[in-house]
């Protein structure tokens, strides 16, 4: 009945899993420079010069990412592998998710070092929490139990929650955190009692592999007897993640915590946490319980509909950017859910539709990378312009930040020869091929509400003449560099996705 | 030359590129000079690939130039990949011919415009968008395109944003094209799914192969005649098309009559193996609907009196007649009558600019009158140009109206709902033949109205109607030529003359329904159908001229049916509620979505308190019950309520 052996049984003899320390590189990386960072900060009576805080996270997440690119390789060579005794795995989907964290980690603090020192606000631990979110992230991504994920949760968690908070000279900022902080405690607090649950039915946490869940399910006689247990406890581990992703109606906060955070917080945590999130749904329920599928998959259907109809509706209504973002922001993470729903068919279409996600997930990262970087500019000074009025007649003023914000919003809106038009595309087609096609439809229809978001702002942009007296927006060089490789990136995507596809199909398929 | 076709798109599309960075430079009329060579460039390529392709023969007229995979991976695999032949090198033709002559006409009508250059960045964009469109050999390529021109039409609808009705009518343009563009999603997925592949040749092979779904296909037909309704202006979704006039009239004819607003029409023939393979009532909506638009739009366009909306009005009414000819099978026919309608209105259009540019921008007919003697250039070839639509032999749109005609009265399998299309067509043709009449006059004969009104031009000094520029009455003149010999495509008389016809049947001959009708049904036909027209003209002259009857406009048809009007309270009332009934759940019980966090915490600390930790709660609650909902489903399962 219990598939694993409690520790209590051996406590006369305590083997330490065997760590195998070339792939926790990734990981190692950004916890060594959280630290150097925070320490080295604390000893230096003055403080480092101005951007080597964030030239050396700007290098811990270029460096984890290529430490990953490193690993795929070898998993390409050697298959995927578990570590530190089956808690972590490096397969496809968690390399993957992996690189989208370390690039809008990479985005982040290119535009985050502008922005504190326009706000006069110095601080290394900003750089710091980033560096914390980005391994909780990771750590839940490549997470092959659900304590480790839950783990990689709460550190990804609660560096987010200080980060919302950091403009301490902002109010909103404040109250952003607080919100953010008492709602996902709330959420986290039933995702832990969800992994209470699915431990008790199962007698284990870890997700695949010998003696995991998915082991356990396949035996049905073992689980049946518990099954109210079991399925309680997964619609739990739902809820805690759909959180997290933003789905309606576990959404609640996001507007809110959007419209406070500091902007470049906000888009860090569009891209990065969204990702990390997504990435644990996958593995945890998609990939780990396809037995039930039954049961959570219907859930999945409901969660995308909402979260397709609510985000692009209600996003028509707002007058804030930031807002607006939120909203649109909610409406990708139903197109996301869409295709979890695809890939919790399982088979052909089912790994088509792990592709898309992870295909979505890296494009959106970069995407709303990008937009938020612009809208950091756009704040000025204070972090405070970002009613509609804001951007009126930027295309004049700086037509080439309006020309970088209009692909970045056509891109989302999903206009073809962008990356987000073949995101949109791919899960729209993972799910016609999984014969979802309500879920399509209405994915397509959302489409088409939502546009009229990112259309509003371009308007604004170009057509609409701009009041003489706001502030020049400045372009400092790190915010440009950002923009300009999330464009760069955006576009040969949108030109050329064959190569970014073929690699996220090869990720669906190599799964440990 | 076949291979080079890509240069086609690629020229515009240099032309846009140059603007863009060296436009504000180049200047006027440099930018606007440079912008036409681009197209007259890309008409010559045209020109010469059709060459190359008549010389071939007729099973080898087809030829696949692929640029890139676009998209290569497993089940999906979609190039970016051009098809030549001869649908796709007609409509290539006519795009970039009349689309040079109206590129030259605008150098002269934009002159002095402090965004002249803009203006052709923009008008470059659409032509590369436009061929996009009718290369494309796969449908995501015309999707590319698609959503290109409905940009560019957007952006050039609102080019003089400063007017609010402009930015109205831009916005206004964009929503009813998304509804279209929703159907040709689908479309394309529907599609996907059918035949693995997006490309015509498959889907439409496998329509004739006899392996596309009787079911499928007419749901693929529908979605994509959904789509065209959104890009084509037809019922309901016509109403941003007489609000685009708006723009500059170079776009309006353009985009608005000769180009864009036919891509519906192109589409479907494009794909008419999968419509003749549909459920036989699916060509009869499509018949049907062209029908009503056709009459609608004309007995509105009878009420009008401003001179652009007149031929926007009977743009709607002339697409309906495409329409219906697809809906009858007869595919050669709206191709002909795209055509030619192309070459009339395009002039009709050129011609109302100038008459708007030599008035001083007037364009309210009421304050015209008598100007043929000012502008005698543009009154003959606007005459041209209205004996062209108004269905007067030998003038183009006679010969291809009464082919539409035709069809639907020998329309085979359904002669009963066919013969009332017709009669509906041919009431269309006379109401045609009516207000445009009545424009003829109320523009350029009677008595003149405008001097009565010189005190409103103040700022111009001495009003004076003038002539416009030779640049302006260049194309004019080409255009009225086509106007009158266009109908030589596709002449009814022999099978030689049939041109047309015998050019396209390697593309049509699966959809192409053949009606049956003796030799003198046709001559009794297209000569009552001249007769009656040439009547109607006459009850015109009789009221407008003559004075001899009291004119009957009733608000009614002014307002267009007030379907406008019910559209836009829709949408701001019961549509709007809806939006906001959303907004309000979502403000007062779920969150402050309507920026009501923010405000509240700037004023003060102590509402901020209470407000914060109420909407935390509000925020908890939902979540709360988010949870129960997803704990009552899992419960239920797990006891095998929902089995």
């Amino acid at each position: 009945m219990h598939l694993l052996l409690s520790p209590m049984q051996q406590t006369d003899k305590l083997i330490s899993p065997s760590v195998n320390w070339g792939s926790l590189t990734p990981l190692l990386v950004l916890l060594g420079a959280g630290l150097v960072l925070l320490v080295g900060a604390a000893l230096s009576a003055r403080g480092w010069a101005k951007g080597l805080y964030a030239t050396l996270t700007a290098a811990a997440a270029v460096a984890a990412g290529v430490l990953q690119f490193v690993l795929w390789n070898s998993t390409v060579h050697h298959g995927p592998k578990s570590l530190v005794g089956e808690a972590l795995v490096v397969d496809g989907p968690s390399l993957f998710i992996g690189i989208s964290i370390c690039a809008a980690l990479l985005l982040a603090a290119l535009v985050t070092d502008d922005y504190l020192r326009r706000e006069d606000i110095d601080s290394p631990e900003v750089y710091g929490l980033y560096l914390m979110a980005a391994l909780g992230g990771l750590v839940m991504a490549a997470s092959n139990d659900l304590i480790v994920l839950f783990l990689g949760l709460e550190v990804l968690s609660i560096a987010l929650y200080v980060l919302a908070a950091s403009h301490r000279k902002r109010i909103e900022s404040q109250e952003a955190g607080l919100k953010y902080f008492i709602l996902g405690g709330f959420s986290s607090a039933f995702f832990l009692y969800g992994v209470a649950l699915v431990y008790g039915a199962t007698g284990t946490t870890r997700l695949r592999g010998p003696e995991s869940i998915k082991t356990a399910l396949a035996l049905t006689v073992e689980t049946d007897k518990h099954r109210a247990l079991l399925v309680v406890g997964v619609a739990l581990l739902l809820v805690g993640l759909a959180f997290k992703v933003a789905a309606v109606p576990f959404h609640s906060w996001t507007p809110d915590v959007y419209q406070g955070a500091p902007t470049p917080v906000t888009g860090f945590m569009a891209s990065a946490a969204k990702a990390a999130a997504f990435g644990a749904l996958l593995r945890s329920v998609v990939l780990s319980m396809p037995e039930l599928r039954d049961d959570w998959r219907p859930a999945i259907w409901v969660l995308a509909i909402l979260t397709l109809v609510i985000g692009s509706t209600l996003a028509v209504v707002q007058t804030n950017v930031k807002r607006m973002l939120a909203y649109s922001s909610i409406s990708h993470a139903g197109f996301i859910l869409v295709g979890i729903e695809a890939a919790a068919h399982g088979g052909e279409s089912g790994d088509r539709g792990i592709a898309s996600v992870l295909f979505y997930v890296l494009t959106y990262a970069v995407l709303v990378s990008g937009t938020f970087a612009v809208s950091t500019l756009v704040g000025r000074s204070g972090d405070g312009a970002h009613g509609l009025d804001s951007y009126r007649g930027l295309g004049r003023q700086r037509p080439v930040l309006a020309l970088a914000l209009a692909v970045f919003l056509l891109a989302q809106a999903g206009v073809p020869l962008t990356s987000g038009f073949v995101a949109k595309f791919s899960v729209i087609t993972a799910a016609a091929d999984a014969s979802s096609y309500a879920i399509a439809i209405i994915a397509m229809l959302a489409a088409v509400i939502g546009a009229f978001l990112y259309l509003r702002i371009i308007v604004s942009m170009f057509l609409e003449d701009g009041d003489a007296e706001g502030e020049r927006v400045s372009i400092p060089f790190g915010t440009g560099a950002a923009i300009g490789i999330s464009v760069a990136f955006t576009l040969v995507v949108g030109f050329f996705p064959g190569w970014l596809l073929e690699l996220a199909r090869d990720a669906a398929t190599r799964l440990y | 030359m076949l291979n080079v076709i890509w240069l086609i798109p690629l020229l515009p599309l240099c032309g846009f590129v140059i603007n863009v960075v060296l436009g504000r430079r180049l200047g006027d009329p440099k930018s606007g000079l440079l912008a036409a060579a681009m197209c007259g460039a890309a008409f010559i390529v045209t020109l010469v690939t059709y060459f190359d392709l008549v010389s071939r023969p007729e099973e080898a007229r087809q030829h696949v130039a692929t640029i890139f995979s676009w998209i290569p991976v497993g089940g999906l695999s979609v190039d970016a990949a051009f098809l030549a032949d001869p649908l796709s090198i007609t409509m290539a033709l006519f795009i970039t011919g009349i689309g040079t002559l109206i590129h030259l006409y605008a150098v002269g009508y934009m002159h002095g415009d402090p965004k002249f250059s803009k203006f052709f960045v923009y008008l470059n964009l659409f032509a590369f968008s436009m061929l996009m469109l009718v290369l494309g050999e796969n449908m995501l390529v015309t999707f590319l395109g698609w959503e290109g021109v409905g940009t560019c039409s957007y952006l050039l609808i609102s080019f003089w944003h400063t007017r609010e009705s402009a930015a109205t009518a831009g916005k206004k343009a964009f929503v009813t094209n998304r509804v279209g563009d929703w159907g040709f999603m689908i479309a394309m997925f529907l599609a996907f799914q059918a035949v693995g592949s997006l490309s015509y040749s498959a889907l439409n092979s496998a329509a004739m192969g006899g392996t596309l779904v009787r079911s499928t296909a007419t749901a693929i037909t529908m979605m994509l005649f959904l789509g065209a309704c959104g890009k084509s202006a037809q019922l309901p979704l016509y109403i941003w098309l007489p609000d685009a006039m708006e723009g500059p009239t170079p776009v309006s004819a353009l985009i608005h009559a000769a180009t864009m607003v036919t891509a519906g029409v192109y589409l479907m023939v494009r794909v008419n193996p999968v419509i003749a393979t549909a459920f036989t009532w699916a060509p009869a909506v499509i018949a049907i609907v062209g029908a009503a638009t056709a009459l609608f739009a004309a007995t509105v366009a009878v009420a009008q009196t401003d001179i652009k909306k007149v031929l926007a009005y009977s743009t709607v009414s002339q697409l309906g007649f495409m329409f219906l000819a697809v809906g009858s099978g007869a595919y050669v026919a709206a191709i002909f009558h795209m055509v030619t309608h192309a070459f009339f209105k395009a002039l009709l259009f050129l011609g109302s600019g100038s008459v708007i540019h030599g008035m001083h921008h007037e364009q309210d007919m009421r304050r015209m009158g008598a100007l043929r003697k000012l502008m005698p250039i543009t009154a003959g070839t606007f005459i041209i140009g209205w004996l062209a639509i108004a269905g007067v032999p030998p003038f183009a749109g006679f010969w291809s109206k009464d082919e539409i005609l035709l069809a639907a009265w020998a329309h085979p399998t359904n002669p009963a709902l066919f013969k009332v299309l017709w009669g509906v067509g041919l009431f269309t043709a006379l109401l045609t033949a009516f207000y445009m009449t009545r424009q003829v006059i109320m523009v350029f004969f009677g008595k003149a109205r405008w001097e009565d009104h010189s005190g409103d031009h103040g700022a111009h000094g001495d009003f004076k109607p003038h002539e416009s520029p030779a640049i302006m009455l260049l194309p004019l003149v080409a255009l009225s030529g086509l106007s009158i010999v266009g109908g030589v495509l596709n002449l009814p008389f022999t099978d030689s003359t049939k041109r047309l016809l015998h050019w396209l049947e390697p593309l049509v001959h699966f959809g192409e329904i053949e009606g049956h009708a003796s030799a003198g049904e046709k001559w009794g036909l297209a000569v009552g159908t001249a007769a009656l027209c040439l009547a109607s003209m006459g009850v015109a002259i009789f009221v407008y001229q003559r004075n001899r009857a009291q004119a009957v406009e009733p608000q009614i048809l002014a307002d267009g049916w007030r379907y406008d009007r019910f559209v836009s309270w829709f949408m701001g009332h019961p549509g709007r509620q809806a939006f906001e009934a959303t907004a309000w759940v979502d403000r007062n019980i779920v969150d402050g979505a309507v920026n009501g966090v923010a405000t509240g915490v700037r004023r003060s600390g102590a509402v901020l308190r209470r407000t914060q930790s109420g909407f935390v709660r509000n925020y908890a609650l939902l979540i709360g019950g988010g949870v129960v909902l997803m704990l009552a489903w899992f419960l239920l399962r797990a006891v095998g309520v929902f089995g």
